[in-house]
C-alpha cells in the first residue's frame, strides 16, 4: 500500500478485515538500519554543506592529495565487494565462501582505516595540521567521522561473525551480513562523495556552492 | 524482540528496574530525570526573575550567573526536558502500548538510549561544578562569544554543553530509530497507519523530525568544540580580544547560525507534535466525542513537519543575511500558520456540543489551546521582517515563545500526566490538588507573559542584566517587572503541589481500574494495569475500528474500544456519519 494510498483511508468506516497484511512486513533490522542510513546521510550532507560554504571564503586553499588516497579507495571498493559476495554466500549457503569472504571483507576495511591515518601521517609530516587551514580541518573531521562509522561497522561485523560461529549458518547469519553489507556499501558511497569533494580545486567547489544557490557576500 | 523472551519477565530487582529493557520502565526512567534536570531549570528562571524584579537584593547574582542562569535553563527547558519527556517519555511509553506491540522493537538500544541520556545530563550537570562554572553564552551558543574569554563558561563550562549536547544527539537518535520502526513494523493485527491515535502520530512525526534535524546540531556542535579545542577556524573569523589578535581567522559565524536554526526551528515543532497529539486524543476523550477531522489533523502533522525543515532562518532576520532570504523565509513561516490554525480549529470543533467533562487532563487541554493560540498569533507578527526587527531583541519575543513553546507544551504534558498517569501506576492523581495545581499554573503564566509582551512594546531590551539609565524605559517597568517575578515565584512553588501528588498518589491515590477515562485507545485495554512485561499477556490484541468511537449512536455505552469487533460495535453498522462521505 502506498503512502498517499494509506493517508486517504476514511478509518472512521467500517474496513475490509486486517487491510494491512497483505504483504509481510520487511524484518524491523533492515527498516531501522534503513532509517540509521538516511540519518548518516543528513549528518554528512550538512557538513558538505559547510564545507561548501566555508569554501568560498578568502582563505581556503586546496589540499595535496596523495596516491594513499586512491590505494585507500581501493581497498574500501574492495571490502564492500568481498562483504557483498559473503551476503550471497550466506543467502545460498556456502559456508566456506561465506568465512573467506567476511574475513577479507573485515581485512580490506581495517587495511582501509590504516591507510587513512597513513595519510594523516603525511599530512602531519608536511605541516597540514588540523588548525592549520579549513580545508585541512575539513579533512581530518570528515575522514575521522567516516572512519569512526566504518569502525562500528567493524563491530556490527564482529557480532554477525560470532552469530554465525555460534549458529551456524542459517537464515539469521545470512540477515545479519546483509545486513552488514548494505551498511559497507552506504559507507563507501559516502567516502567517494567526500572524496569528491575534499579533493576538488576551490574553483569547482565554489562552482558547486553557487549551483546549490549559495551567494557570496 | 526475540521469540524467546517475550514472556520471561525479569525478576532481580536491578533487571527489573535499573538495567530495564522494558519500554514501559525506560519511559519512567527517562520522565523522572528529564522532570529532576527540568526543576534545575525552574530554580535557574526564578533566580533570573529575582534579580529582574529586585535589581542588585541578592549579592550573588552578578552579570556572569545571570547568563550562565539565562543559558543554562534555556538549554535544559528545551532539550533535556521538553525533548526528552515528550520522545523519551510519553514515545516510550505510549507507542507499544498504542499501536499493540509487546515493546519496541530494539529494546536494548532503547535500554542504551536511556543510559546515555543519563549521561547527557550528568555531563550537563558536572559543568555547574568546574572551574568558571556553566557557559554564558545564550541557549543558542554563537560563536565567537561562545568560547572567547569574557563570556561565562569559556574553560570548561562551553566543552561540557557541547559535548554533553553530542552525547544526547546519541542517546535521541538510538530512540528515534525505536520509535520510528515500532511504528512502521511493529503494529498489531487491523491497526493500519490512519487507525493509529493522534498521540502516536504526533509522537511518529516529531520523531522523525529529530532523527534528521538533530545531526544538524551535531554538526555545528562538533566543529564549535574543534575551534575551541583544536585552534581551527569553522566559524571563527579573524578577532581581537582583550586586545591580542587570536591565531582563528577566516571562519563564518553565520554558517554556525545557519546550522543551528536549521535543527532549531524543527526542534520547536519535535516538541509541539507531541503536544499536539496528546492535546487531541485528551480533547476527544473527555468531550466523548470523536476528533473533528481525525485526516485532516494527521495531514497537518505531517505538512507541519515537513514545513519545518524550511523556515529556519525567520531566527535570523537581524543576522545581516540577503533580504530576499527573509522574504522567502517569512513566507514560509506564514504558509505552516495554515496547517497549526486547521489543527486549532478542530480541536474548537470537537468540543462543540461535546458531552465536555473539565475533569484535571482536560483543563489543561482547555487551557493549552488558549495558550497556543496566543503564542501562535505573536508567532505571525513576528514571522514577518518589518515587525520583527524593531521587536527582535525584546521582551516580546521572549514572552511569544515562552507562550507557545514554553507553557503550551508543559502543560500538554501535565495533561498528558494526569491523564496516563492511572495506567501507569494504577492509581488516580489527586483531584482536587490538580485542580489547584492547573488553576495557578495556567492563571500565573498569564499573570507572567501577558505583562511581557506590553514590556516588548516599550523596548524593554532582553538578556540584559539590569535596566538602570535607558531613557525610554518609563520606571513604572520596573513595577511591572516586580509584579512578574511574584508571579512567577507563585508558580513555580506550585510544581511542588503537583510533585507531592504524583509521589502521594502512587500508594494513597484512589485506585482507577482498567480504564477510569472510559477511553478507546488500546492502552486502556489492556489484561493488567499497570501492564505487565509484554503489555498483552497471552493474546495480541486485534483491532476492528479507529481510535475515536466515542458517542456513537446506537451503542449501548459511550465509548467502544477500538479492539471490539465491528458487530459487537454499534448495531453492526458502523457510526451514521461515516456513511455519507
Amino acid at each position: 500500500m502506498s503512502l498517499l494510498a494509506a493517508l486517504a483511508v476514511k478509518p472512521w468506516l467500517p474496513q475490509p478485515p486486517d487491510p494491512g497484511r497483505a504483504a509481510p512486513r520487511a524484518p524491523a533490522a533492515a527498516v531501522g538500519l534503513r532509517v540509521l542510513l538516511g540519518v548518516i546521510a543528513m549528518l554528512f550532507a550538512l557538513f558538505a554543506i559547510a564545507l561548501l560554504v566555508r569554501a568560498r571564503l578568502p582563505d581556503w586553499q586546496a589540499l595535496p592529495w596523495p596516491a594513499t588516497l586512491w590505494l585507500n579507495t581501493g581497498l574500501l571498493a574492495a571490502s564492500s565487494v568481498a562483504l557483498q559476495f559473503a551476503s550471497g554466500s550466506a543467502r545460498h549457503g556456502r559456508e566456506r565462501g561465506l568465512r573467506g569472504a567476511l574475513a577479507a571483507a573485515a581485512a580490506l576495511a581495517l587495511g582501509f582505516l590504516a591507510g587513512q591515518g597513513w595519510v594523516w601521517a603525511q599530512f602531519v609530516a608536511a605541516g597540514h595540521f588540523v588548525a592549520s587551514h579549513p580545508a585541512a580541518s575539513f579533512f581530518y573531521l570528515l575522514t575521522g567521522l567516516h572512519g569512526l562509522h566504518l569502525a562500528g561497522g567493524l563491530v556490527a561485523l564482529g557480532w554477525a561473525a560470532a552469530g554465525l560461529a555460534r549458529e551456524g549458518p542459517g537464515e539469521r547469519s545470512a540477515r545479519r551480513v546483509a545486513l552488514c553489507a548494505t551498511y559497507w556499501h552506504f559507507l563507501f558511497a559516502v567516502w567517494l562523495v567526500l572524496f569528491a569533494l575534499l579533493a576538488s580545486s576551490p574553483g569547482t567547489l565554489v562552482a558547486l556552492g553557487s549551483a546549490v544557490g549559495m551567494h557570496s557576500h | 524482540m526475540s521469540d524467546r523472551d517475550l514472556h520471561t519477565e525479569p525478576h532481580s530487582f536491578w533487571t527489573k528496574y535499573v538495567w530495564s529493557q522494558d519500554h514501559k520502565v525506560i519511559a519512567i526512567q527517562y520522565s523522572l530525570t528529564a522532570i529532576a534536570i527540568g526543576l534545575v531549570a525552574l530554580v535557574l528562571s526564578n533566580l533570573m526573575r529575582l534579580q529582574l524584579g529586585f535589581p542588585g537584593a541578592f549579592d550573588f547574582i552578578d552579570p556572569g550567573r545571570y547568563y550562565q542562569y539565562v543559558t543554562m535553563h534555556g538549554m535544559i527547558m528545551v532539550v533535556y526536558l521538553l525533548t526528552a519527556l515528550f520522545l523519551g517519555g510519553f514515545g516510550n511509553y505510549l507507542i507499544p502500548l498504542m499501536v499493540g506491540a509487546r515493546d519496541m522493537v530494539f529494546p536494548f538500544l532503547n535500554m542504551l538510549s536511556y543510559w546515555m541520556y543519563l549521561l547527557a545530563v550528568l555531563v550537563l550537570v558536572a559543568s555547574f561544578f568546574v572551574p568558571g562554572g556553566p557557559t554564558g553564552a545564550g541557549w543558542t551558543l554563537y560563536p565567537p562569544q561562545a568560547i572567547l574569554p569574557g563570556t561565562p563558561g569559556t574553560e570548561w563550562g562551553i566543552v561540557l554543553m557541547l559535548v554533553s549536547l553530542v552525547i544526547f544527539i546519541v542517546a535521541a537518535t538510538m530512540g528515534g530509530l525505536n520509535y520510528v520502526t515500532t511504528v512502521l513494523q511493529a503494529r498489531t493485527r487491523g491497526m493500519t497507519l490512519l487507525r493509529m491515535p493522534l498521540s502516536v502520530w504526533g509522537i511518529f512525526v516529531a520523531s522523525i523530525l529529530a532523527l534528521f534535524a538533530f545531526p544538524a546540531l551535531f554538526v555545528s556542535g562538533v566543529m564549535m568544540l574543534c575551534d575551541k579545542l583544536l585552534g581551527t577556524s569553522f566559524f571563527m573569523p579573524a578577532i581581537v580580544s582583550m586586545g591580542q589578535p587570536l591565531a582563528h581567522g577566516g571562519g563564518s559565524p553565520v554558517l554556525f547560525q545557519h546550522l543551528f536554526w536549521f535543527f532549531g526551528h524543527p526542534e520547536v515543532y519535535i516538541v509541539a507534535l507531541p503536544a499536539f497529539g496528546i492535546i487531541s486524543d485528551l480533547i476527544s476523550t473527555h468531550a466523548r466525542k470523536n476528533i473533528f477531522g481525525y485526516r485532516m489533523m494527521v495531514w497537518a502533522i505531517v505538512a507541519i513537519g515537513g514545513l519545518s525543515f524550511v523556515v529556519w532562518a525567520h531566527h535570523m532576520y537581524v543576522s545581516g543575511m540577503n533580504p530576499y532570504f527573509g522574504y522567502f523565509f517569512a513566507t514560509t513561516t506564514l504558509i505552516i500558520a495554515v496547517p497549526t490554525a486547521i489543527k486549532v480549529y478542530n480541536w474548537t470543533l470537537t468540543l462543540w456540543r461535546g458531552d465536555i467533562h473539565l475533569r484535571v487532563p482536560m483543563l489543561f487541554a482547555i487551557g493549552f489551546i488558549s495558550t497556543f493560540v496566543i503564542g501562535g498569533l505573536t508567532g505571525l507578527f513576528l514571522g514577518n521582517v518589518s515587525v520583527d526587527i524593531p521587536l527582535s531583541d525584546t521582551y516580546f519575543v521572549v514572552a511569544h515563545f515562552h507562550m507557545v513553546m514554553g507553557v503550551s507544551p508543559i502543560l500538554a504534558i501535565f495533561g498528558g500526566l494526569y491523564h496516563w498517569y492511572p495506567k501507569i501506576t494504577g492509581r488516580l492523581l489527586d483531584e482536587r490538588l490538580g485542580k489547584l495545581h492547573f488553576w495557578v499554573t495556567f492563571l500565573g503564566t498569564y499573570a507572567i507573559y501577558m505583562p511581557m509582551h506590553y514590556l516588548g512594546f516599550l523596548g524593554m531590551p532582553r538578556r540584559y542584566y539590569a535596566y538602570e539609565g535607558y531613557e525610554f524605559i518609563p520606571a513604572s517597568a520596573q513595577d511591572l517587572n516586580a509584579f512578574i517575578t511574584v508571579a512567577a515565584l507563585v508558580v513555580g512553588v506550585t510544581q511542588l503541589v503537583f510533585l507531592f501528588n504524583l509521589a502521594w498518589s502512587v500508594r494513597h491515590g484512589r485506585p482507577a481500574g482498567a480504564n477510569p477515562w472510559g477511553a478507546t485507545t488500546l492502552e486502556w485495554q489492556t489484561p493488567h494495569t499497570p501492564p505487565r512485561h509484554g503489555n498483552w499477556g497471552a493474546t495480541m490484541p486485534e483491532v476492528h475500528r479507529w481510535a475515536y468511537d466515542y458517542s456513537v449512536p446506537g451503542a449501548a455505552r459511550d465509548f467502544i474500544p477500538q479492539n471490539v469487533p465491528q458487530e459487537a460495535g454499534a448495531g453492526g453498522e458502523g457510526p451514521v456519519w461515516g456513511g455519507q462521505v
